[in-house]
């Protein structure tokens, strides 16, 4: 077994006996880009140099012996939205293509603080807007399982980097979906945690109410590990909660009995890809087997998810996505006066989606149409979380498709953009009640592509998420399954 | 029509895009699309619900007005489109 290929978990042990070193570990995963970064396309930015530079110092650490982080020598990939002194950092945006950020975020610097090694930034759709990748004004990422298809998004750099052996493990962000859906297109494991549970300081905006950072994991035990790594209040994020972070990783026993998995009778809708449908009921089986009890439950507004998602996460974004004027850093475009360089400069750094959201954004909260429209979707917010309080007292967790299809082809929805946002309808509700989720692989379509159910928790509740989730994984072996790219 | 070409206009100044011709026609068509999706939410009766801004139960987080980070000047202005000295330097604001 080549080294790339294993889990946090699994080198983690091989380290500490010093088996392995993290030089080793560290080469064997760019040894591996190497090979396949031509037809994926996960990277926009490596860091090799500096990458062995911190694989050394965690083999002295290592040979010193007494450090007890999981994450030591660990090869860990990052979504270029998450601000890394001194590399390139770009959201994959023309408008912060020169962008090098003069400090780290703070889950970058609890990553390095517990001696993982960066291994580069990986491509995303520009601000994080989108559910393909496709949205990237400088790479065009590839399924790992079928390069005709995307890797979803927008953290598909990261989702394709994992389930590729391009990385151990990576981190996304997620504000409707974008750590879960590519999780599931990409066949792997990926967790939002609960809204203030992760500092977002260093992590570049998108819509403040809804963005959260979390792990892309090959496995669930990976999964707790990373978040149990990052977790925890931050003076510098000031929506980050001083709730103390209960250790993940020790609920992981398979232990499942007389948990209660709730079935929301709408997320099982028409037009849902057959074998998704059929994927997620015998998931649901097998967590009956396992000893969980299944009751249905009802979400009855989860049909306006998406229509509120996309009013207030377009007006967020229009507000955080002012600051792009041309003046302090990143791009600036020759013109001749201050209004004209404002102008210009937007015009030509951003892309065609960020631009449809600036201008769905700015419309919905303009006067006249504030009340109609924003002040409108908050209302519905407040119903789509109660929905969820109701839901949970009848439940411990609750069970869904993560995206009603598999990775669709390159290309096949970038003319629609509604029909684009729709493949986020599972997914964004969770982010608009504040909830964590967790996508985890469940089986593959008649192409053979990776099928991902979802995992919602009640608030702070990521450690019951994820005891269902690996209780689920231990009984089936869809997560070892292995794409050839 | 849920938004014409010239209220597209108005927003693209509001926002501070430069839309092209074209650009100004597809998104009159786009938006028109999203926003007809949008008019389900009249469906509801919302008169009696508060509004969510937040989801968790946040107030103000209050801190000491200290400096806890060096000034680095040269740092933040290594990232500058324009500089003069230790000044990032912008267009002409004033006549």
């Amino acid at each position: 077994m080549s080294l790339h290929t294993s889990t946090i978990h699994e080198l983690n042990a091989k380290l500490k006996k010093r088996e392995i070193s993290s030089v080793e570990l560290t080469e064997s995963v760019f040894a591996r880009i190497s090979a396949v970064e031509e037809r994926l396309h996960s990277y926009i930015t490596l860091c090799r140099e500096s990458g062995l530079k911190e694989a050394r110092r965690a083999d002295e650490r290592l040979k010193s012996g007494g450090d007890n982080s999981p994450l030591l020598g660990i090869p860990i990939a990052l979504k270029d939205i998450f601000v890394t002194e001194g590399v390139l950092t770009t959201c994959s945006s023309k408008i912060l293509g020169n962008f090098i950020p003069p400090y780290d975020g703070t889950a970058v610097k609890k990553l390095k603080a517990s001696g993982a090694v960066i291994v580069g930034k990986t491509n995303m759709d520009e601000f994080a807007m989108g559910s393909s990748t496709e949205n990237s004004a400088f790479a065009l990422t590839r399924n790992p399982w079928n390069v005709e298809r995307v890797p979803g998004g927008s953290s598909g750099g990261s989702a394709a980097a994992v389930a590729a052996d391009e990385c151990i493990a990576a981190l996304g962000t997620d504000t409707g979906g974008s750590i879960r859906q590519p999780a599931a297109c990409c066949g792997i494991v990926g967790l939002k945690p609960t809204y203030g549970r992760v500092s977002r300081f260093g992590v570049i905006a998108f819509a403040s109410s809804l963005d959260q950072v979390g792990p892309m994991t090959k496995d669930t035990m990976d999964c707790a590990l990373l978040l149990e790594a990052i977790a925890g209040h931050d003076a510098a994020d000031s929506t980050s909660v001083p709730a103390p972070v209960p250790p993940y990783t020790t609920g992981l026993d398979g232990n499942v009995k007389g948990l209660k998995a709730g079935i929301p009778k709408e997320y099982f809708i028409p037009g849902m890809q057959r074998d998704v449908e059929q994927a997620v009921k015998d998931a649901i089986r097998t967590l009956e087997k396992n000893g969980m009890e299944v009751v249905e439950v009802s979400l009855p507004h989860a049909e306006y998810a998406v229509a509120v998602y996309y009013i207030i996460a377009t007006a967020e974004a229009s507000s955080n996505l002012a600051r792009y004027d041309g003046m302090k850093y990143g791009y600036r475009a020759l013109a001749k006066d201050l209004a004209e360089t404002y102008f210009k400069t937007r015009q030509e750094g951003f892309g065609a989606e960020v631009k449809r959201r600036i201008m769905l954004g700015t419309y919905v909260l303009s006067a006249g149409y504030y009340d109609a429209y924003y002040l409108k979707a908050q209302k519905v917010r407040a119903l789509i979380k109660r929905d969820f309080e109701e839901a949970f007292k009848q439940c411990d967790v609750i069970v869904t498709p993560t995206s009603p299809t598999t990775a669709f082809k390159v290309g096949e929805k970038t003319a629609d953009p509604l029909e684009m946002y729709l493949s986020d309808i599972f997914t964004i509700s969770v982010n608009l009640a504040g909830l964590p989720g967790l996508s985890l692989p469940c089986g593959f379509d008649a192409k053979n592509m990776p099928i991902g159910m979802q995992i919602i928790g009640k608030h702070f509740d990521e450690a019951s998420m994820l005891r269902v989730a690996h209780a689920y994984e231990q009984s089936t072996e869809w997560h070892r399954m292995k794409p050839k790219p | 029509m849920k938004i014409t070409r010239e209220e597209v206009q108005r927003v693209a100044l509001l926002a501070r895009l430069q839309l092209s011709p074209e650009e100004e026609n597809q998104l009159t068509e786009q938006l028109d699309k999203i926003l007809d999706y949008m008019e389900k939410l009249k469906q509801l009766d919302t008169e009696k619900v508060e509004p969510l801004a937040h989801v968790v139960d946040i107030v103000n987080a209050f801190r000491q007005d200290r400096v806890v980070n060096e000034p680095q000047p040269e740092k933040l202005l290594a990232n500058a489109p324009a500089r003069e000295k230790t000044f990032l330097k912008v267009p002409k604001i004033i006549e």
